[in-house]
């Protein structure tokens, strides 16, 4: 260390035990200030972390409650309902006119929530409202018959386990953007720990890029 | 990069013979393409016109005056050598656009583009446009939106994608059905389907069973007078528009008439006499 460098060290060391020595009353300020500010950095940190994600996302609930588990259990597959067109499109969430295959507008069960389908939906002839949770933005372009068939993956592998759901969650809606809270996932970090978790253009890049060795052209996924 | 040695380049040629002019396939692509229009169209300087009809004449007095059309989409432009450094994908700087090394397709994401517009700048044929506005239809024709095609905001480029929708269908189908070709008919732009008269011809030039290949012949060496220029055609009749820049574009025009092939680049007094029976590095053999 050079000499001015050793002087200016020491000048200012003595400067600042000559300052706190002649107002011994500085301290309690400064104390107070750094409560006040673990205090509000405290509370917006909190509202952040739990009052903005509800503001955020708007809830709704489903037309009726859907018991997936029972579906799965009575059809065998996933593919009985949601199965890919001979065109190769998908056919996504099933239509009432599908539902009938098995339904009529008498309930074969006893829950309210299959006489509200009786009642509102196939004695009407309409098709439900679902909201989806997994509904990509405008923009996106996915292709199931690519990662069905070409790649051999299962529906699990990227939706989880819903088919052991016997209840539907309510549908979380950005309030911003409109889109899914699925889309962002639920942890306002963003930090995932299944593929189910989120669903960002960022989630499919990574998982691309490690089965295929490149993340794919704009069109690839966007239209 | 994408390494695929079966990669495709999907290229057009487009017979200015046989087009008339009649505008069919700018309107099929606005249909097709959820493009918005104004309600004075007549204004033309900030239309959005992914495929635009230029009119070309020799520029003699009657009863010489001929007049011949020329459709424009985007060339899907290789860039010099054809690497992929298209002149619209170099220059953006939010990494909107790419080329498709497996399709040789410039390709787009409309909603991360920020609308600097630095790639309509670098665009030698003016392909790319920008949306002033939001797009609004008249009141019921939203019905009428494909839904393959997301309409694109104000504050965006956008420009011709060769309806990359309908590759995405067609690879959906070959997907299905378990195998890797897609057939020429499977995949056909829609400029292409509408022209009444035939004038456009769409296809992989890397395959030498499309149409499109036997007519354009593209040759597999480099230009010899210019290194930049690969995939020049090796028929005398077609040629493609500014191709001494060595941009490499991928939409090629074919005329019998030599006044309409000259007018497809700016050349100086004399230089087209040294280049007019100049077909790629064959010719030179």
């Amino acid at each position: 260390m050079s000499e001015i460098e050793n002087k200016t060290e020491h000048g200012s060391m003595d400067g600042a035990k000559e300052s706190a020595a002649e107002d011994p009353k500085n301290d309690t300020g400064l104390g107070l200030g750094v409560i006040f500010f673990i205090l509000a950095f405290l509370i917006c940190f909190l509202s952040g972390w739990l009052l903005f994600p509800k503001l955020l996302y708007s809830k709704h609930e489903q037309p009726f409650n859907f018991d997936h588990a029972l579906h799965v259990q009575e059809t065998g597959d996933c593919e009985s309902c949601h199965f890919l067109r001979e065109d190769g499109t998908f056919s996504g969430i099933p239509k009432t006119e599908s539902c009938l295959d098995c339904h009529t507008d008498e309930p074969m069960g006893e829950t309210e929530d299959e006489a509200i389908f009786a009642a509102e939906y196939v004695a009407k002839q309409r098709e439900v409202p679902w909201y989806v949770y997994a509904k990509q933005p405008d923009c996106v372009y996915f292709s199931h018959a690519a990662h069905i068939k070409a790649a051999g993956m299962d529906c699990v592998t990227c939706h989880g386990h819903i088919g052991e759901s016997t209840s539907s969650r309510p549908y979380e809606e950005n309030r911003l953007t409109g889109y899914s809270r699925d889309i962002w996932g639920n942890n306002i970090w963003g930090i995932t720990k299944n593929p189910w978790d989120s669903m960002k253009m960022d989630d499919c890049a990574v998982c691309h890029e490690e089965e295929t060795g490149h993340k794919g052209y704009c069109f690839q996924c966007h239209k | 990069m994408i390494q695929d040695k079966k990669a495709h380049k999907f290229g057009m040629v487009i017979d200015l013979d046989k087009c008339t002019g009649c505008g069919s396939c700018t309107v099929s692509c606005m249909a097709e393409n959820n493009i918005p229009f104004k309600e004075d169209e007549s204004d033309k300087k900030d239309s959005l016109t992914w495929m635009r009809v230029y009119k070309l004449t020799n520029g003699k007095p009657f009863p010489e005056t001929q007049t011949a059309y020329l459709p424009r989409p985007c060339q899907h432009c290789g860039g010099k050598g054809d690497h992929g450094h298209s002149p619209c994908v170099s220059v953006c700087p939010a990494t909107a656009t790419d080329y498709g090394y497996d399709t040789g397709i410039v390709s787009q994401i409309y909603t991360r583009c920020f609308g600097c517009r630095y790639c309509m700048a670098a665009c030698p044929y003016h392909a790319r446009y920008f949306n002033w506005w939001d797009p609004v239809w008249p009141e019921g024709m939203e019905k009428y939106l494909s839904p393959n095609v997301s309409p694109r905001m104000r504050g965006v480029v956008e420009k011709c994608s060769f309806c990359y929708h309908r590759y995405q269908l067609a690879r959906e189908q070959a997907y299905f059905d378990e195998t890797d070709e897609i057939p020429e008919d499977a995949y056909q732009t829609a400029c292409t389907t509408a022209c009444p008269a035939g004038a456009i011809i769409f296809g992989d030039l890397n395959n030498p069973s499309h149409k499109i290949h036997q007519i354009v012949k593209p040759d597999p060496h480099p230009d010899p007078l210019n290194h930049d220029v690969v995939g020049k055609s090796r028929n005398p009749k077609v040629f493609r528009l500014l191709e001494r820049l060595g941009t490499n574009p991928k939409v090629y025009y074919m005329s019998e008439r030599e006044w309409v092939r000259k007018l497809g680049d700016s050349y100086l007094e004399g230089e087209w006499d040294k280049v007019k029976n100049h077909h790629g590095a064959a010719s030179h053999d």
